[in-house]
């Protein structure tokens, strides 16, 4: 059995979550087969490979520190090439949508979509896929080598939160074909409420159906000293600013109390406020994926739900 | 500059999702499709670049299927310039659906290629990136924000916790749209049905599908409930658990 190779991700100079989350898991399936767990780093981040301790040994290529989609997924080709892994883990990110399935798909290899799941089975491995957002598991069997996408808060980061010191390798790789070049990031806007600092967030979903209606969240926030939060698809309807936005490419948020109005619960949205301490949702459709988070649910309209409250505050 | 946008049809998760007698697959008998939400924002954004003057032709591409013409028709209505659809053999996973517009991008020839970034069925890898892969082209997926400049794009990738960065890539290239500039605009009916009347759809092939995936579905389910949620019946219900919780 082969050995598995996790491609680090990194922002700012930190190591993502999503590395030692990988990293754990690799550990996991490697130490099951006598394979051994890599971590791939890019650039500096080298520097820092005594956070990486989970790993068995670091490969290092010099590409700018900087991500770069052209760039990295070159390297990790190489890398893929150099030490044919039977697995190669990427994060199922930002980032790791533009690597993983070129890669893959130039080496000829399997690559697996939104992996929350991952087992060794025979002579390969068994991946669990979230599909229909969050409504179905789809199960893949591979028997020979693979890339797989892992998404995020699947595996616990603390078993791949060792320090230590790997061994380090410098890989040589070619520097792409230079048609992608970075030029800077652009911070969050800053925003009136920081909704990563609040106690009970009221959240919206595409459920409450036009901007109007938003004041019906507004109305209830207020009678319970919240604020609103919402789903990326009333970001994107321009029904409230990103800065309230929960989830994968919005805030990760924890407070006490998360109600979820219309939410209907997919993992991108999930990914961003699974650890609340306690997460009620209002949902009409009983299959509604939010339920299997929520501690607290009502299978209902969430306009009678809400005004109803309303009534009885007053 | 020339952009194509290739659209697709998913389930409408509204829907009860069931499992087919094989057990490895959807039972679409019954479900409603509608475009992929994602594509609605690829169209859209190509349709602002084209009316801000930086391209100056948007054709949109679909396999052939149950409600390809009226989803077809609805692009054209909201300001496509040519719609195409791919008649031949049917893709099987995002490989061969990949495979299919490369085919047709190749024959129809274009600046720039916009993709949703992602559809609630991709296990094998989202499109942009394997169609990218396919026609040798550069790719960024996560994209909220395209400028032209030349014979470059300017974009906006969005990161987590609403950290953005800004990538040129250079042209011919393929993005991965995460959102348009604005919500994707509405085609009423009047319109989508005065365009059936006065506009026709070309036709292409879906040519050499290729291997695919390489890899194939074992087996598909609804994930085990964890029951862990109490179900409550009424908001006064509710307000007895704020209570206890201390908000109220
Ligand atoms: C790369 C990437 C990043 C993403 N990042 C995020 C992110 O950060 N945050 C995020 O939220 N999403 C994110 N998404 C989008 C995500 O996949 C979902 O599309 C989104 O979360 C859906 O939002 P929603 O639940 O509001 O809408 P829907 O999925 O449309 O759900 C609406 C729900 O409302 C219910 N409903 C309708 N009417 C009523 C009513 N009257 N009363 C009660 N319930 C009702 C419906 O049953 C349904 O469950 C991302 C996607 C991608 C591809």
């Amino acid at each position: 059995m082969g050995d598995i190779l996790v491609v680090t991700e990194h922002l700012k100079g930190d190591f993502q979550d999503i590395t030692f989350e990988m990293l754990g898991k690799a550990k996991e399936l490697a130490g099951a087969t006598g394979g051994k767990c890599l971590a791939l780093v890019f650039g500096d981040m080298k520097n820092k490979a005594s956070e990486l301790g989970a790993a068995d040994a670091v490969i290092a290529v010099g590409t700018e520190t900087e991500y770069n989609p052209e760039s990295y997924a070159a390297a990790v080709k190489a890398a893929v090439e150099a030490k044919s892994p039977s697995l190669t883990l990427v994060g199922s990110t930002s980032m790791g949508m533009d690597i993983a399935a070129p890669v893959a798909t130039a080496l000829g290899l399997p690559v697996v979509g939104y992996c929350c799941g991952i087992s060794n089975e025979g002579d390969g491995f068994s991946f669990v896929s979230q599909q229909y957002g969050g409504k179905m598991n789809v199960v893949t069997n591979v028997s020979g080598a693979a890339v797989a996408l892992v998404l995020a808060g699947s595996f616990p980061a603390e078993a791949g939160q060792t320090s230590g010191s790997p061994a380090v390798e410098d890989l040589a790789v070619s520097a792409g074909n230079g048609k992608v070049r970075f030029k800077k990031l652009i911070e969050p806007q800053g925003s009136d409420v920081d909704i990563t600092q609040s106690e009970i967030l009221v959240a919206v979903g595409r459920g409450i159906g036009s901007k109007d209606d938003i004041e019906l969240a507004e109305n209830l926030a207020e009678a319970l000293k919240a604020d609103v939060a919402c789903s990326r698809a009333v970001v994107d309807a321009g029904w409230l600013p990103k800065t309230r936005q929960v989830g994968k490419s919005g805030l990760k948020v924890k407070p006490k109390v998360y109600i979820a109005l219309g939410i209907s619960g997919a993992p991108e949205h999930l990914e961003g406020m699974k650890s609340a301490s306690t997460i009620i949702a209002i949902n009409t459709d009983k299959n509604a994926p939010i339920f299997d988070v929520a501690h607290y649910g009502i299978n209902a309209d969430l306009f009678e739900v809400c005004e109803e409250m309303l009534e009885e505050l007053e | 500059m020339k952009i194509i946008v290739p659209l697709k049809q998913v389930p409408d998760l509204v829907e009860d999702l069931e499992v087919d007698g094989s057990g490895k697959a959807l039972d679409t008998d019954d479900i409603k499709f509608k475009l992929n939400e994602y594509d609605d924002h690829a169209l859209e954004e190509a349709l602002l670049l084209k009316e801000e003057g930086a391209a100056t032709e948007v054709v949109v591409m679909a396999i052939d299927g149950d409600e390809t013409d009226k989803m077809l028709y609805t692009a054209l209505a909201k300001g496509a310039d040519k719609a195409i659809k791919l008649t031949g053999d049917t893709p099987h996973d995002t490989h061969q659906l990949a495979q299919a517009f490369a085919n047709a991008a190749k024959t129809e020839g274009c600046d720039l290629i916009l993709a949703g970034v992602q559809s609630v069925d991709d296990r094998d890898g989202q499109l942009g990136p394997v169609l990218a892969t396919y026609l040798g082209l550069p790719c960024i997926s996560a994209v909220a924000g395209v400028k032209v400049q030349g014979s470059s794009v300017l974009v906006n990738k969005e990161y987590a916790g609403g950290m953005v960065a800004e990538f040129e890539m250079d042209l011919p290239g393929v993005l991965g749209i995460q959102a348009a500039r604005q919500t994707p605009r509405y085609a009423p009916v009047s319109k989508v049905r005065q365009v059936q009347d006065s506009m026709s759809l070309a036709t292409g092939s879906t040519g050499d599908l290729g291997a695919g995936a390489g890899s194939e579905i074992a087996s598909m389910a609804p994930p085990e409930k964890s029951g862990s949620a109490t179900m409550l019946d009424s908001a006064g219900d509710l307000l007895e658990i704020l209570k206890e919780k201390g908000v109220i």
